[in-house]
């Protein structure tokens, strides 16, 4: 029986490590991924779970610490935000390259500067090339349910990669909703416990990790990673199999709203898919105008052909960047899809939007005006920017 | 567990547990100082050994090669500290919960750039902390895996690569950094300052004692790089019995807070003696020069002094 409760993202999942027990959780405090850590150590320290708890001197020596332990045989897990993320950035290449299971819960926030600490997914998606498989959440039902799911993806033996369950700052992090947990024993169950086939204190077998490579070997270690982040595509899949037959509630590499039939699609990640969920309902209601949605979940490994399936019949696409990456031509999920959609020889009309840096609000009239531009587009085929941001405080320039 | 007598032949005949075939330098002081901090495990312990991004990295774990004869972890330049605790804490969970039965010790080595610099945080954490674990700097005194540049380890006035001796520049203008000081002000059960002399039983019964002393234990040791300073790789243990004849390195170690000298000099030398048969000090015996030698012969003396008293 599923449990019904009101949480935060972060008290669900600090909620999912009490249920999974961890072994080992060093982890550094920021804002706003602060309270997972807290909530941790109050399990600890009332004897609700035995996961150490290292009290790192920095997001650095948390990844570092996190590595060690994996390494050495232990199921390990650490929390983040923004600039936490960007220290620990040499330390998420060594945890992909050394196939080390590794949960990390991150709370988006954007990157200094200006310091700022709201939701953005500059911090994520600046780690997009590390080796790390990426899952974002809508809601702190979707962050419950991804953080399980992320242990049994992370150590399969076809993978051994780490994961980022991703979920937008203070939207979902500190927002309390309705939520539906797993009970413990059956979230142990699906888990179910660690068993490394290689690892430090293994009395067994001696091992060394993290060698000199020189040109020789690098390029190998790199191609197995590779092939690693393809496994991963049906893993997740299987994962979510198996996850619906736990909680009935189905999960693949992107949501599908209202794309049966859709002529104006938008592809958005993370919390801002709600608002646009609301707005689709009202012009589909009021207008009848075939709008609809793709809610990107699984960034990395990138689901390009599925994403080029579901657009094959649009007209026009809005993808809305929640990053800058200063191409000056497009943000990451804008240059991930074209690219998609220009492999599978489709040319709907397209246009890329930067919304909410920095947490800027975006609102169901904001979508509105996404979806009129894109009617606009579709009908002129003129597309005057192709790079414009959206809630600019400047006048907003007509598209 | 700390024998009470010291049979050199007897802990030189020991199996190494730093195989041969490794890459390093001959007469490199790093490796000697890892052969014997090893030397002191009890046979048949376990243990997991640590490793910062340096000389002896990339010399002794070359994929698919490794040197080590235990299980062994590098991870990056800065993080050998942190990256130790996280083994070390899987190890105390994992034994908890009935995982592993055997019994296992911690050791990392880094250089001292890794040590004194870059890794200075995240070794400071992992003392603080208290980690049942040994950190042992391979102090060489600059960054010798990418060409001798500068550390805060680095003596005054030395010649390296990023604080040329030149025509007005005399080298290396900062006195280095007290580390095993700054160790020993962490509070921790062990903090050892070493380096090689005839026999070894310093530096051996200190790796012992930090080793099987529970909690965090920091040991520092001086070990020379050919190259680096400039000598005879055949001449590094007359250079190490200078350094602490001169009271250039300090025999020291400071147990549960409690200073203790190790070693005191019959004839204090002059510094001269330990700065004459290096390279990187050759340009201070230019004879307008003399008198930043009488300075480091201050540094020394003053440094000797703050230590005799602490250790009374």
């Amino acid at each position: 029986m599923a449990i019904r409760e009101r949480l935060s993202g972060n008290e669900a999942v600090a909620y999912a490590i009490k249920q999974i027990n961890p072994d080992v959780m060093p982890a550094f405090p920021i804002t706003p991924s602060t309270e997972i850590p807290q909530y941790v150590a109050n399990y600890i320290a009332n004897g609700e779970i035995d996961t150490e708890f290292i009290h790192v001197e920095s997001e650095h020596s948390a990844m570092s610490a996190t590595i060690g332990a994996s390494a050495a045989g232990a199921r390990a897990i650490t929390a983040t935000s923004s600039c936490g993320m960007a220290l620990m950035w040499e330390e998420l290449y060594v945890a992909a390259s050394n196939r080390l299971p590794i949960v990390l819960a991150l709370v988006n926030r954007a990157l200094s500067g200006p310091i700022n600490i709201n939701a953005d997914h500059s911090d994520s998606m600046g780690a997009r090339d590390t080796g790390w498989i990426q899952i974002y959440a809508e809601s702190n039902q979707e962050v419950y349910d991804n953080f399980i799911q992320a242990f049994p993806i992370a150590e399969d033996k076809r993978v051994h990669l780490p994961v980022m369950v991703c979920q937008d700052g203070f939207i979902t992090s500190h927002g309390v909703e309705n939520i539906l947990l797993a009970e413990d024993i059956e979230v142990q169950k699906f888990v179910g416990g660690y068993e490394p086939e290689h690892y430090l204190l293994n009395a067994s077998e001696k091992m060394a990790i993290g060698p000199y490579a020189v040109s020789n070997y690098y390029m190998e270690t790199k191609r197995a990673q590779r092939q690693a982040m393809v496994n991963a595509r049906e893993v997740i899949l299987e994962v979510a199999a198996r996850f619906e037959k736990m909680t009935g509630r189905k999960y693949s590499f992107f949501e599908e709203y209202q794309m049966e039939d859709a002529e104006y699609a938008v592809v958005i990640i993370g919390s801002a898919a709600g608002t646009c969920k609301a707005a689709i309902d009202e012009i589909r209601s009021t207008t009848g105008k075939k709008v609809g949605l793709i809610k990107i979940r699984v960034f990395r490994p990138f689901p390009e052909e599925e994403i080029a399936k579901a657009l094959s019949k649009v007209k026009a696409v809005a993808i809305m960047d929640r990053s800058e990456m200063f191409a000056a031509t497009s943000g990451p999920l804008g240059a991930e899809v074209r690219a998609a959609l220009y492999q599978a020889r489709m040319a709907p009309e397209v246009v890329n939007y930067f919304y909410g840096l920095g947490g800027r609000d975006i609102t169901v009239s904001d979508f509105k005006t996404v979806y009129r531009n894109l009617e606009t587009i579709a009908k002129t085929h003129i597309v005057t920017d192709m790079y414009e941001y959206i809630g600019l405080r400047r006048e907003q320039k007509e598209v | 567990m700390e024998k009470t007598t010291y049979n050199f032949k007897e802990v030189m005949s020991k199996p190494e547990r730093l195989a041969p075939g490794h890459r390093m330098c001959a007469g490199c002081g790093g490796t000697i100082a890892v052969r014997t901090v090893l030397r002191a495990l009890e046979e048949g312990d376990r243990a997991v050994i640590g490793n910062a991004t340096g000389c002896l990295e990339v010399s002794s774990f070359m994929y698919p090669y490794t040197a080590y004869e235990d299980s062994y972890i590098h991870n990056a330049f800065e993080n050998a500290g942190a990256t130790l605790s996280g083994v070390e804490t899987a190890y105390h969970v994992l034994k908890k919960k009935g995982k592993i039965q055997e019994n296992f010790k911690f050791i990392t080595f880094g250089g001292d750039g890794g040590t004194y610099d870059i890794g200075f945080q995240s070794l400071s954490g992992a003392m603080e902390r208290g980690h049942d674990m040994v950190y042992v700097c391979y102090d060489n005194g600059a960054y010798m895996n990418t060409g001798t540049q500068r550390s805060s380890a680095t003596p005054q006035y030395a010649d390296t690569t990023t604080t040329p001796a030149g025509k007005v520049s005399a080298g290396k203008v900062q006195v280095r950094k007290d580390l095993a000081a700054i160790m020993a002000e962490h509070h921790i059960p062990y903090v050892g300052q070493s380096t090689f002399t005839s026999n070894f039983k310093d530096l051996y019964t200190k790796a012992q004692k930090a080793i099987y002393t529970p909690g965090a234990a920091f040991l520092n040791v001086m070990s020379p790089c050919p190259r680096g300073w400039g000598y005879e790789s055949s001449e590094m243990m007359r250079i190490c019995q200078l350094a602490i004849d001169t009271c250039y390195w300090p025999m020291f170690e400071v147990i549960e807070g409690r200073w203790i000298l190790n070693y005191e000099p019959k004839n204090k030398l002059p510094i001269e003696e330990f700065l004459r048969p290096q390279r990187r000090f050759k340009h201070l015996f230019k004879k307008e020069n003399e008198i930043l030698i009488g300075q480091f012969q201050e540094e020394i003396d003053r440094r000797w002094e703050e230590l005799r008293n602490k250790c009374n």
